[in-house]
């Protein structure tokens, strides 16, 4: 009996052999697949060209989630999220980034991009076609919170813009837009993973808001037949940041390992695997190579609303008009 | 004695025998339905693309580093509030003091909180933002998203059942016997050893059992202060969620299917204990006797 204790203990305290640098890469929801793939790829390039091996960990859950732990002390090397403002976040509360982070990488240190689709049930038995579509009483759309994920602000901003850009468009009837669709929102869970979970696993709601890439997952894990992928008139273009932890790779003695594996996504070979995951690449030859699976859709950046950091302060900081549309769909 | 407890039957139940059966049928629907059915869908879920991938889960090395984990956290916290439970049970129960009834408020306070609330007091208190975060930095001592987090959240959560299990106990038996032990010229010590701890050992196994199935279980606390690191910082009930939320859904429900295991070893376990303290009670009460 005391044998196999120890055997069993053995076991447990055995620490697999430690690499020479270790990497934490703290990211958020959907892009668990295509880090998947992209961390093999970056071990292998680093071995061949330093002759140091890297081991790389991953943490995920809702972008601002994600930023919010970066900045209570979870000690990321790199961070890699789905907007600019959690980083700024990292940047202005927890002081563990340095300010001009997006300068120091090539495309405001976005190697590839997304935008908001629409994903509907087989045969698209509500006949969405358009943002217009969601506000339809008796349409359930599963959207993310807000609040909580870079996926739901990106969502409610698309909506926004598209109401702007309607004829006659103001601003007040695009607040009474987002209103209505966010009073055909049934749960709004934290993350974008959740969202699509409800949708897919627990069958709820005729119309599911998430990235183009998170499409291609679905098609994945429940296959094609299950749902349609709708792209509306205009949508939202989402680009999806990195950056290095300053303070954390000076302090670990891990800047030159960080540094190279945010340089390599934008590789050929790192975005060749964001294109397979449905990432819109930067480099124009992958781009031309993969550019029948991305169809050509108008869009807005979120520069017309002054920047993420605008449209956080104006939209969703606490207090801010996601707040009072809540509230008032809460009243009635 | 079957003629006894028929008349004893009539006269507190006056219902009609339909009116009694309908009440049974309801409650064991309600329990088929909310327990029953649910736990079955855990196993079915697990094993439904065969064994092979079943144990595969398991001995995933990101699965086991979360057992493990589990493991650490529960071997720590159990034993802490062992220690804990038994002192705060034995000054309570045995002896008058001021603020009594303070400290077992805060016996309770676990309960009562939020296990979220919880973990995020170890965030605002040892976090990179929180009042001691700048110095445990320099001092490069990791606390919350590491290890020592994840067990000071599991021994929070954990705190109030061992107390709460022998404070009545100790109570009920009173300190006549201690008090005879120490006019005897027994030792504080030899009083605990010899005479309260054979009196409470049974109890003290049950809350023992109950401190070790929430340990291993806790998901809220232990969620804040983990970080999620795969590998790392995961426990097991945090691995589920995540391979729930990466559609591997095998996978998630063989994780779930060890929790529940774990959930119906600790019930056979209760059971057990608590039909021998029962046992044993009735042996002490024929002992008096004669």
């Amino acid at each position: 009996m005391s044998r196999l204790l120890a055997a069993v203990l053995a076991a447990f305290i055995a620490v697999p052999a430690f690499a020479d640098v270790t990497l934490l890469n703290v990211s958020y929801d959907v892009m668990r697949d295509f880090y998947k793939d992209y961390n093999p790829a970056f071990a292998k390039y680093y071995d061949a060209k330093f002759k140091d091996k890297v081991t790389l960990q991953q943490s995920h859950g809702g972008s601002s989630k994600q930023a919010r732990s970066v900045i209570d002390g979870l000690e990321a090397d790199v961070v890699t999220m789905n907007q600019s403002t959690d980083i700024d976040a990292i940047v202005e509360k927890g002081k563990q980034i340095n300010a001009g982070w997006e300068k120091r990488l090539p495309n405001e240190a976005a190697p590839f991009s997304s935008l908001q689709v629409l994903i509907v049930r087989k045969g698209n038995p509500k006949g969405i076609k358009d943002w217009n579509d969601l506000t339809k009483p008796g349409v359930q759309v599963i959207v993310p919170n807000p609040k909580t994920s870079g996926n739901g602000r990106y969502t409610y901003l698309a909506a926004w813009g598209y109401a702007l850009k309607q004829a006659g468009g103001t601003d007040a009837k695009a607040r009474q837009f987002v209103t209505d669709v966010f009073k055909n929102v049934p749960v709004l869970d934290a993350g974008g993973r959740g969202a699509t979970t409800t949708f897919m696993q627990r069958q709820i709601g005729d119309v599911l808001v998430t990235f183009e890439n998170e499409a291609e997952m679905i098609a994945r894990e429940f296959g094609r037949g299950g749902f349609e992928v709708v792209y509306p008139s205009v949508s939202i273009d989402a680009d999806l940041p990195v950056a290095v932890v300053d303070k954390v790779v000076d302090k670990k003695g891990t800047r030159k390992a960080a540094e190279e594996y945010l340089k390599y996504l934008w590789s050929p070979e790192g975005q060749e695997i964001a294109a397979q995951n449905y990432l819109r690449p930067r480099d124009p030859a992958v781009a031309a190579k993969y550019a029948k699976q991305f169809p050509n859709v108008k869009l807005f950046g979120v520069s017309d609303f002054g920047g993420l950091q605008k449209a956080q302060k104006v939209h969703f900081d606490d207090g801010g008009v996601y707040d009072q549309i809540a509230a008032s769909i809460a009243k009635k | 004695m079957a003629g006894a407890t028929n008349v004893h039957r009539s006269i507190v139940t006056t219902e009609a025998p339909w009116v009694r059966y309908t009440l049974t049928a309801i409650a064991l629907l309600l329990i088929g339905l909310f327990l029953v059915v649910p736990l079955f869908t855990v196993f079915y879920e697990a094993l439904k693309k065969g064994w092979a991938l079943y144990f595969e889960a398991m001995i995933e090395p990101d699965a086991l580093s979360a057992i493990k984990l589990t493991l650490i956290a529960a071997a720590i916290s159990v034993p802490l509030n062992l220690v804990f439970g038994v002192a705060a049970a034995w000054a309570i129960a045995k002896f008058d003091f001021r603020g009594k009834s303070v400290l077992i408020t805060l016996i309770d306070l676990p309960f009562a909180v939020s296990p979220v609330v919880a973990g995020l007091i170890y965030v605002l208190m040892f976090g990179a933002q929180g009042w001691w975060g700048p110095w445990l930095m320099d001092h490069d001592i990791k606390i919350i998203f590491a290890i020592p987090g994840i067990v000071l959240a599991t021994v929070f959560v954990t705190f109030p059942f061992i107390a709460r299990e022998l404070i009545p106990l100790m109570e009920a038996q009173g300190s006549e016997e201690e008090q005879a032990a120490m006019t005897l010229g027994a030792s504080g010590f030899q009083t605990f050893w010899r005479v309260t701890l054979p009196n409470i050992k049974w109890g003290l196994l049950y809350g023992v059992i109950l401190a070790n199935a929430r340990a291993m279980g806790e998901f809220g606390a232990v969620s804040v202060v983990s970080g999620h690191i795969r590998g790392e910082t995961n426990t097991l009930p945090l691995h589920v969620e995540i391979l729930y939320n990466e559609y591997n859904f095998v996978g998630a429900f063989a994780c779930a299917s060890l929790l529940a295991l774990l959930a119906l070893v600790t019930l056979a376990a209760k059971s057990f204990v608590e039909w021998r303290a029962e046992q044993q009670e009735a042996a002490a009460r024929r002992d008096a006797v004669e």
